[in-house]
């Protein structure tokens, strides 16, 4: 040990421990700022690498495709590696990650807007006032519309939501409210859950044989159309509403309670009211989940070419399966069926955005102010 | 209005659990009872107990008497409802309903409850239970908007009007100003002073400093150990527990020198 031989050492020592003569730019190492790349970094970055890659991929002779593969991945290590370099190890982490996550994004989206465009474009060519005014009946070749298809859709699941709405939404109080916790409710929510899972078809077939015991076989009408959805439609409104009275907070059904006022009294004028606008937004996706039911519609209710408001009496169309129908099987000429057929699907698309629409203006209509 | 509560060597269970035993408690009427003791140790099993909120969870019950001015209050014919109509209760955070207006929070209530009450007797009931709980200066001009609105300790004012609203005869306090700022617990101890010329009030409490201020009571609960049922020390003038206590245990706790 040689300190006391060397005095500039102990010297340094005093200073700090006196703190008399801090230097002032001696910041510690944790809070130096490293450099940072500019603004237009991640735009430039991915500029160059793009053209770099369309010139890779034309050398190469491919397409499109792998050119945006490459793109993504060769951006991603590239703008890592540089922000390694100038900025640091922590904000190349970052901008990696939000590389990847935008990446991620963007790959979600192809399908969506890529279904969305397709279907807009194809199915304009029929959006006309004779494609809602006009059944198939007599209709061969071009013309006709789907006046029977939208009408049947909006009967079948008019019954079905009628059907679906009062059971899933007591089954829900039944559960959070009264259920306990015990052996009942516990099997009540797992085959809910088993229920949410079933094939659409194992509905429609359900249906179809039930009320094939009750008519005998071959029969067809819109009612057991409405009962397949209702299958399907159940769980999907229990599910949604449970998890709706379950946020609504205890205090307040004690803060009911200790008024003197009744447990159902409290279920039906605190807790309902409470989270409405959530119900109704689940009650709402719940009908946009069944209206393009095609499978069990095709088993169930079949299809016609004329009008038919009757739900218990003959063949009914529905949107999803004229659209099915037609694409699939298409007369001659195959034009006019394919337009039809596009159109059907671009209606049922607008159907269930303005359900979308609908159900945010009631959550919002109905969601607790507190101003 | 303002009746007495008394418990007759009362059992609370949570299922097999035995939660507080033995209590016997006298609450005078209009009189202010506080309740302290550590955490766990059943005053507020005990103070819920006594308009059978604690019913609420599964497999809660007693055992003993509990008797508003004599009445059993939990007799074989005795509706946990119309207890509840009696004995008001504050909770310890505030909690106005959301959906509603100040206005209905305070006749909540009676609406819930669907009476036919007048718009006269209504307003009437309104302002009078606002004026009750020093909160009709604040909002009188905003009694169409929502409750949640308000700041806490306004809130917690709210809940107290709304309790008072339908005239009980006792009110129960769990803790009011547990969630509130110095200046919103001054404004409710004022008012529970003023609320005792009307009210029996029973108030939960961890702050010893607020039970000699507001009470004219003092019952300590304690606990030996977890696992053991809370018992009630001794009950006895607020002033006799915070300076002569007869038993060794509460003066430790008054005093700061506990566990």
């Amino acid at each position: 040990m040689s300190t006391g031989t060397e005095p500039d050492r102990t010297g340094e020592v005093h200073v700090t421990g006196t703190g008399l003569e801090a230097p002032a730019s001696a910041t510690p190492e944790v809070l130096q700022r490293k450099g940072s790349l500019p603004r237009w970094a991640p735009l430039g970055i991915l500029a160059v690498t793009a053209a770099v890659m369309a010139g890779v991929v034309v050398a190469m002779g491919s397409g499109v495709g792998l050119w945006l593969f490459f793109t993504a991945v060769v951006y991603a290590v590239a703008t890592y590696v540089t922000s390694r370099v100038v900025e640091g190890a922590r904000k190349a982490a970052d901008r990696l990650v939000t590389v990847v996550v935008s990446t991620a994004f963007l790959l979600a989206m192809i399908p969506l807007v890529s279904v969305l465009y397709t279907v807009v474009i194809q199915g304009w060519e029929r959006f006309d006032l004779a494609f809602f005014t006009n059944s198939m009946r007599g209709v061969v070749g071009e013309g006709g519309g789907a006046l029977h298809a939208i009408q049947g859709t909006l009967v079948i699941t008019g019954l079905a939501a009628l059907m679906s709405i009062p059971v899933g939404l007591l089954t829900a109080i039944y559960l959070v409210e009264y259920g306990n916790n015990s052996r009942l409710a516990r099997s009540i929510t797992f085959f809910v859950d088993v229920m949410t899972g079933i094939p659409s078809i194992v509905a429609g077939l359900f249906a179809y044989a039930l009320f094939a015991l009750l008519f005998g076989p071959g029969v067809r009408f819109g009612f057991v159309g409405a009962v397949a959805l209702t299958v399907l439609m159940i769980p999907i409104v229990v599910r949604s509403t449970e998890e709706m009275l379950k946020i609504v907070p205890n205090e307040l059904r004690e803060a009911s309670f200790a008024l003197g006022v009744p447990k159902w009294r409290t279920i039906l004028k605190v807790v309902i009211p409470t989270t409405a606008g959530g119900i109704a937004t689940g009650i709402t996706l719940a009908i946009a989940r069944v209206i393009g039911e095609t499978a069990p519609l095709l088993v169930t209710v079949g299809l016609a070419t004329g009008v038919n408001l009757n739900p218990f009496d003959g063949r009914m169309a529905t949107l999803p399966v004229f659209s099915y129908y037609s694409y699939a099987v298409p007369g001659v000429p195959r034009e006019p069926f394919l337009d039809r057929a596009w159109t059907a699907a671009l209606v049922l698309m607008l159907i269930v955005m303005v359900l979308n629409v609908i159900a945010r203006l009631i959550s919002k209509y109905f969601a607790p102010k507190t101003r | 209005m303002g009746k007495s509560v008394e418990a007759k060597n009362l059992n609370i269970y949570y299922g097999s659990f035995l939660a507080v035993e033995g209590v016997d408690m006298l609450i005078k009427p209009k009189t202010v009872t506080a309740l302290i003791g550590p955490s766990g140790c059943g005053k507020s099993t005990f103070l819920r107990s006594i308009n059978r909120m604690h019913e609420n969870i599964p497999g809660a019950r007693v055992e003993g008497r509990l008797e508003l001015d004599g009445q059993d209050l939990y007799g074989a014919n005795v509706d946990p409802v119309g207890v509840r109509r009696q004995i008001g209760m504050v909770f310890q955070r505030p909690n106005p309903f959301p959906t509603m207006s100040i206005y209905d929070n305070v006749i909540a209530g009676m609406k819930l409850n669907n009476s036919r009450a007048s718009r006269a007797v209504l307003d009437e009931t309104v302002e009078r239970s606002l004026r009750g709980a020093n909160l009709w200066n604040e909002v009188k001009d905003r009694l169409d908007k929502p409750g949640s609105g308000l700041s806490g300790g306004q809130q917690q004012r709210l809940c107290i009007a709304r309790a008072i609203a339908v005239r009980p005869d006792v009110l129960l306090m769990d803790e009011p100003c547990s969630a509130l700022d110095p200046i919103s617990t001054l404004a409710i101890e004022d008012l529970i002073n003023e609320l005792k010329n009307d009210y029996t009030i029973v108030i939960v409490t961890h702050n010893m400093q607020q039970a000699a201020r507001v009470s004219d009571f003092t019952g300590f609960f304690n606990i030996e150990g977890t696992g053991k049922p809370g018992k009630l020390v001794e009950i006895d003038e607020t002033k006799t527990i915070f300076s002569q206590p007869s038993q060794k245990a509460t003066e430790d706790y008054v005093s700061g020198r506990f566990g």
